[in-house]
């Protein structure tokens, strides 16, 4: 009886640390994007999360769309907030250095949550699941249906972005920028505009993000920092730049979390992604699926 | 086709280019030489649009050209290999090559094929398609710079100090090349610090000091000049010194 609870505990918590995991991957894909194009770290990253969880439960809630279109919406809302970053802060501070403008993000990111806090106030929104039904029972654990759309999202935007960087000729002309910016103005890649496209695909990715958790876990104004840093850590760990890494260094992540908090102590949650990075950066800074090579000819 | 009429360039209150005049006919191989600190650079930079010059006009093809963005000049047919060859590093060789042709990019079946004709004039790119271009030797990512820029398709080939930084031998096999891209009648613009190999392969040189032209005519006719052959070529006073 006792072995039968254990390996339902740890299927259990297999299922929902996977869960959070796919979530942080894709907060750490939004990390990468922006990085691949910029070498920038955008600190709002988990602040687009976020948004994208308020402005669904607010489209829901105020005009009660149903939650398919809201999440389009929220997506298209987000995304025009990382427009108007990049458009009108992070490219009239352009030639101040990297490390100026990872700076900006951090303020940035402050702003967006106090905004959020005027605007929604301090109370956390709900969002009803993508599709109905109650939870999927696999071998005595709970696999709750709109987990199921959160794996089917991911996958999708892994697949997307994978595609887009591997085989356009404007993914690839956005890995260009982030290599030498001049050389590729010189080829004649107008610069600007791929660094705008960085910010508003990076944004409409963390969005999509927020949407789909905000049914399991609801969102706040104040959830962006944590999902944001845990993000990095997964954007670190994974390897920056590295989308594949990102989604297994995520997927590690959430699990060390539920299992830390199935087994020794929910307080301890959130040290572990804190210590898998400080781990990460000591011993494999490279990131586990980073090429040695390749971070070797990178400037930052 | 490219005319240079009395530039001004600052750099901060530097005033490095004091009006410079200089023209490129169609199919003319043209040398730009001078020391450090002539002024070479930033006329480069200032026809490829990344200064704006103060005074003066950059004329291509007809048409002014002085303060477009430089991604718009690649678009008007002037392509760069920029000095120290700023490859895309990170990116395969391939990749490399593809963006050249970015702003042929809606065309695949061209760039494809521009692509297979690089690929035939420097085989050795071809075996290393696939591997990252930082980790060419000097020579092939001089190579892989040339290439890249002539995947625009460009009507006029600027080269800016392509033997910098290059050992003697590889230097002579990129001089072979630029020697083999003027017979097939392309427009170049050389500019580089080594006067002799750049005056001998050019129809006509200008020699830049202190940011204005000093001298102008026939690359073989400046190699002869005895003020180019003292400041440039190392020959003084009866000793000849083969550099």
């Amino acid at each position: 009886m006792t072995e039968h609870t254990l390996a339902m505990d740890i299927l259990q918590y297999t299922i929902s640390g996977l869960t959070v995991g796919v979530i942080y991957a894709m907060v750490a894909l939004g990390y990468n994007i922006i990085y691949n194009v910029t070498e920038i770290i955008n600190f709002a990253q988990g602040e687009f999360v976020m948004l994208g969880g308020l402005f669904a439960a607010f489209f829901v809630g105020t005009f009660g769309m149903p939650i398919h279109f809201a999440f389009f919406s929220a997506v298209f809302t987000t995304a025009c907030v990382g427009l108007i970053m990049e458009r009108f802060v992070i490219r009239r501070a352009r030639n101040t250095g990297v490390l100026s403008l990872i700076i900006i993000t951090i303020a940035i990111s402050i702003m967006l949550k106090g905004s959020a806090m005027l605007w929604w106030g301090k109370d956390p929104y709900s969002l009803p699941p993508f599709s109905s039904g109650g939870p999927i029972m696999i071998g005595g654990a709970a696999l709750q249906p709109q987990a199921l759309w959160i794996f089917g999202v991911s996958a999708l935007v892994v697949l997307l972005l994978t595609l887009f960087f591997r085989r356009s000729v404007y993914g690839k002309a956005m890995l260009a920028c982030a290599d030498n910016p001049g050389a590729a103005r010189m080829v004649g890649i107008p610069v600007r505009q791929m660094v705008l496209l960085s910010f508003i695909l990076s944004a409409a990715i963390g969005a999509a993000a927020g949407v789909v958790i905000t049914p399991i876990s609801m969102m706040e104004y104040d959830r962006g920092a944590m999902l944001g840093l845990k993000g990095f850590g997964a954007a670190v760990l994974g390897g920056l730049g590295q989308f594949f890494g990102a989604l297994v260094a995520g997927a590690i992540l959430g699990l060390a979390e539920s299992f830390c908090a199935g087994y020794l102590s929910s307080g301890y949650k959130d040290a572990v992604a804190l210590v898998l990075l400080l781990l990460a950066l000591f011993f494999k800074p490279e990131g586990i699926f980073g090429s040695g090579e390749a971070a070797k000819l990178k400037k930052f | 086709m490219l005319k240079v009429k009395s530039v001004h360039t600052y750099y901060g209150n530097i005033h490095a280019l004091k009006g410079v005049s200089l023209h490129v006919r169609p199919g003319e191989t043209v040398a730009l030489i001078g020391a450090n600190g002539a002024g070479k650079s930033t006329i480069v930079n200032t026809i490829c649009g990344q200064i704006k010059p103060l005074k003066g006009r950059i004329e291509f093809q007809g048409q002014p050209i002085e303060g477009l963005a430089p991604e718009e000049i690649v678009r008007r047919g002037i392509a760069l290999v920029p000095e120290g060859r700023q490859i895309f590093a990170t990116l395969t060789v391939e990749s490399n090559l593809e963006m050249g042709g970015f702003v042929h990019r809606n065309n695949h079946r061209q760039v494809r094929e521009d692509m297979t004709r690089m690929y035939d004039r420097f085989p050795i790119l071809r075996q290393r398609s696939r591997q990252l271009a930082g980790t060419l030797s000097g020579g092939e990512q001089q190579m892989l710079a040339i290439s890249r820029a002539l995947m625009s398709r460009p009507q006029l080939l600027v080269l800016d100090e392509p033997s910098m930084g290059l050992a003697p031998l590889i230097v002579r096999e990129i001089f072979s090349i630029i020697e083999e891209l003027r017979r097939e009648g392309r427009t170049i613009l050389l500019i580089e610090q080594n006067a002799r190999a750049a005056l001998q392969i050019a129809d006509r040189g200008y020699v830049l000091e202190t940011g204005k032209v000093v001298l102008q005519g026939e690359g073989n006719t400046l190699l002869e000049h005895r003020e180019v052959q003292r400041a440039y070529l190392g020959k003084g006073a009866g000793q000849i010194v083969d550099a």
